[in-house]
């Protein structure tokens, strides 16, 4: 018999959440929305205001104004030890002076659970982060890996009705990490549970993540699905934060875009007239060879700067007409290596009409 | 054979034993280097506490007539102001280290929760009295417990008691003095363990479910202990060969073993009777050393090495 949290996922509701340290704010008029069973991913650099939420949410810190409400209950006034909400520290946060067992059996302690019912319960959550017949071993006899799955188990053998992770895997090697990271997507579709996480790598929030709330000085610049917000970027600091992006600058009038004098092909209508920039993501910039395929694609000559092989894929820094550098990235297949161009080459770059991206020139 | 020349030795080994020889020389050499670094602190170690303590035993064999004997040890046996002595000495050492833990735990405590600016400057107060001369904080005590001091005529003129209290002169006394001097030594210990703790651990176990009491109980307490522990053995040991303020505040009704030593060396010019009962101070200390490390320091120690 597995655990079963899909029935207590709870939605959370998060409104007008300020926070202020003295003058400075850290928080300002945050809402979100996190659906029942969803993982949802706080994302942002250092300073954004990501871990406060996180410690709003889990009542650590109080904020100065707003709402929480699990489920339709609010709970912003509520203490810690009353919210049932399983947390997951970034140091693991283990007890040093007891075992792996009696660690996984403390929140169940805490709410009175029989001796029979802890040791079947702590049993099973054990099994389920893969560390069974470990329960006898002290905390400072694991790995860095071990430990993780020992606060993991901790956080969710009571069954919480929300799961809240501070930048869980931040302290493991890398191969360890994207093994995490799986194994952690996994569970939480095996179990379920509302999930809030807070890290500051993209790539983690992108392999793990249902929906990704960008955060930037104590806003949410932007909240989408990973796909989403990968492609089509709303702001420039998404472009910037997420993956690797070069901003041409660009201009809109008359209903139309143009770089320099020439007129861009793109999908989306149209922005308001101004000065624009365009997000092109280094995989979506081509080689364009011959007079080939000239009809969807848009046309930037450039001069090739420089071409590092990077063994599965290269990248080529080439130079536009305005003396701006941009990053072309494409796979190492033979057709392509073929006629790689040489540093101080002319060429012409490709971007599809689809793949044209403009945030706000900020 | 030298070094950097691939070729056989002497003895016609080949290149597996290149440099060997020198190598295991420069071993040696390196091993007397550290030797002879250590040298000044072994003296001193030697001079310092093997030698006296040394003396001191070779002592306490000699009877007053210049006799090898045991007579100084029998004495423990025969004469009951002995026995008297050593349950006072340890009655003493207990109440005071009791008091130490009884107001230097919440006042440890308090210094750990504070934030870093108030906690250095509250632990200042805990520290500037421990600069201050014993003898000059003993008749401090005295002025204060003293049957007209400040205590008894402060209660006596709110009307709280008629009669003075037996503050000063006594047990209460000693207790009272010696806590005040033996408390630095328990808080300190005691407040760098807990700052220690990690304050996401006391999180972790609010978030898990315990009330703030149960998490003080269950997390704090637990691990403040090797702190305490450490902060208690201090204290007690302390206690057992303090002078100053027991001969003070006792009025010569507490008699604690140093006094006694002193009595004996000086009183009766018998150090060999003064001998002996520093050595079976000495014994005494040692083994309430192995009992605390054997009752507190496992505890103490898994709860360490996890660091």
């Amino acid at each position: 018999m597995l655990l079963s949290l899909a029935p207590s996922a709870l939605p959370i509701g998060i409104h007008g959440i300020e926070k202020r340290f003295g003058a400075v704010s850290i928080l300002s008029d945050l809402s979100l929305d996190v659906a029942a069973g969803e993982f949802l991913t706080l994302l942002g650099p250092s300073g954004s205001g990501k871990t406060t939420l996180l410690m709003i949410l889990a009542g650590f810190v109080r904020a100065n104004a707003g709402s929480v409400k699990v489920g339709g209950e609010e709970i912003i006034t509520m203490p810690p030890h009353k919210r049932n909400i399983g947390m997951v520290f970034q140091n693991y946060a283990l007890f040093p002076h007891m075992n792996v067992f009696h660690n996984v059996a403390f929140p169940l302690k805490q709410r009175r659970v029989s001796a029979a019912d802890t040791r079947e319960r702590v049993a099973k959550a054990l099994d389920l982060v893969r560390l069974q017949g470990l329960g006898e071993r002290r905390v400072d006899q694991l790995s860095g890996g071990q430990r993780q799955r020992v606060a993991l188990a901790r956080a969710i053998v009571f069954e919480p009705r929300i799961v809240l992770m501070d930048e869980p895997l931040s302290a493991l090697d890398k191969g360890l990490r994207e093994h995490m990271q799986i194994e952690l997507r996994t569970l939480h579709r095996r179990l379920g549970m509302t999930t809030v996480y807070v890290t500051h790598d993209q790539r983690e929030a992108i392999t793990m993540s249902d929906r990704i709330a960008v955060m930037n000085a104590g806003r949410i610049e932007q909240i989408d699905q990973p796909e989403a917000l990968y492609a089509r970027p709303k702001t420039k600091f998404v472009a910037g934060f997420i993956g690797e992006s070069n901003f041409i600058p660009v201009e809109c009038r008359n209903g139309s875009v143009w770089y320099e004098d020439r007129k861009l092909r793109m999908n989306d209508p149209a922005p308001s007239a101004g000065r624009h920039l365009m997000v092109v993501r280094p995989e979506t910039l081509r080689l364009v060879t011959d007079a080939e395929q000239a009809g969807a694609l848009n046309m930037l000559p450039a001069i090739v700067g420089d071409v590092i092989y990077q063994g599965d894929s290269f990248i080529c820094y080439a130079t536009l007409q305005d003396g701006r550098q941009v990053t072309l990235r494409d796979y190492c297949r033979s057709d392509v290596l073929a006629k790689l161009p040489a540093p101080g080459e002319p060429i012409t770059l490709g971007i599809d009409a689809q793949d044209i991206v403009l945030v706000a020139d900020q | 054979m030298s070094i950097g020349s691939v070729s056989l030795d002497r003895a016609g080994r080949p290149d597996a034993v290149l440099n060997a020889d020198a190598l295991r020389a420069d071993a040696r050499r390196q091993a007397l280097g550290l030797l002879a670094l250590l040298s000044p602190g072994l003296f001193l170690v030697f001079a310092v506490i093997i030698v006296p303590i040394g003396w001191l035993f070779w002592l306490s064999l000699f009877d007053q007539t210049g006799q090898l004997s045991l007579a100084n040890y029998a004495r423990f046996f025969e004469q009951a102001s002995y026995i008297r002595t050593f349950a006072t000495t340890f009655k003493v050492a207990f109440a005071v280290t009791g008091a130490s833990v009884l107001f230097g735990y919440p006042l440890a405590y308090m210094l750990s929760q504070l934030p870093r600016r108030a906690a250095s400057i509250c632990l200042i107060f805990v520290i500037l009295p421990f600069w201050t001369s014993v003898l000059v904080r003993t008749y401090a005590w005295l002025v204060i417990l003293q049957r007209r001091g400040l205590v008894n005529s402060w209660l006596i003129d709110l009307g709280v008691i008629g009669q003075p209290l037996p503050l000063a002169n006594n047990f209460a006394g000693v207790v009272i003095g010696m806590t005040h001097i033996m408390l630095p030594f328990l808080v300190l210990p005691l407040y760098a363990s807990m700052k220690t703790i990690d304050v996401d651990c006391l999180r972790a176990g609010m978030n898990l479910g315990a009330s703030p009491a149960a998490t003080f109980r269950q997390i704090f307490f637990p691990l403040s202990q090797p702190g305490l522990a450490s902060g208690v053995v201090i204290v007690f040991v302390l206690c057992l060969g303090f002078f100053v303020t027991p001969a003070l505040m006792g009025g010569g009704k507490v008699i604690m073993w140093a006094m006694r030593i002193e009595q004996a060396t000086s009183l009766y010019s018998n150090w060999g009777a003064g001998a002996a009962l520093g050595v079976v101070l000495l014994a005494v200390t040692l083994a309430l050393l192995g009992l605390f490390q054997w009752l507190l320091g496992a505890r103490a120690t898994g709860v360490w090495s996890s660091r």
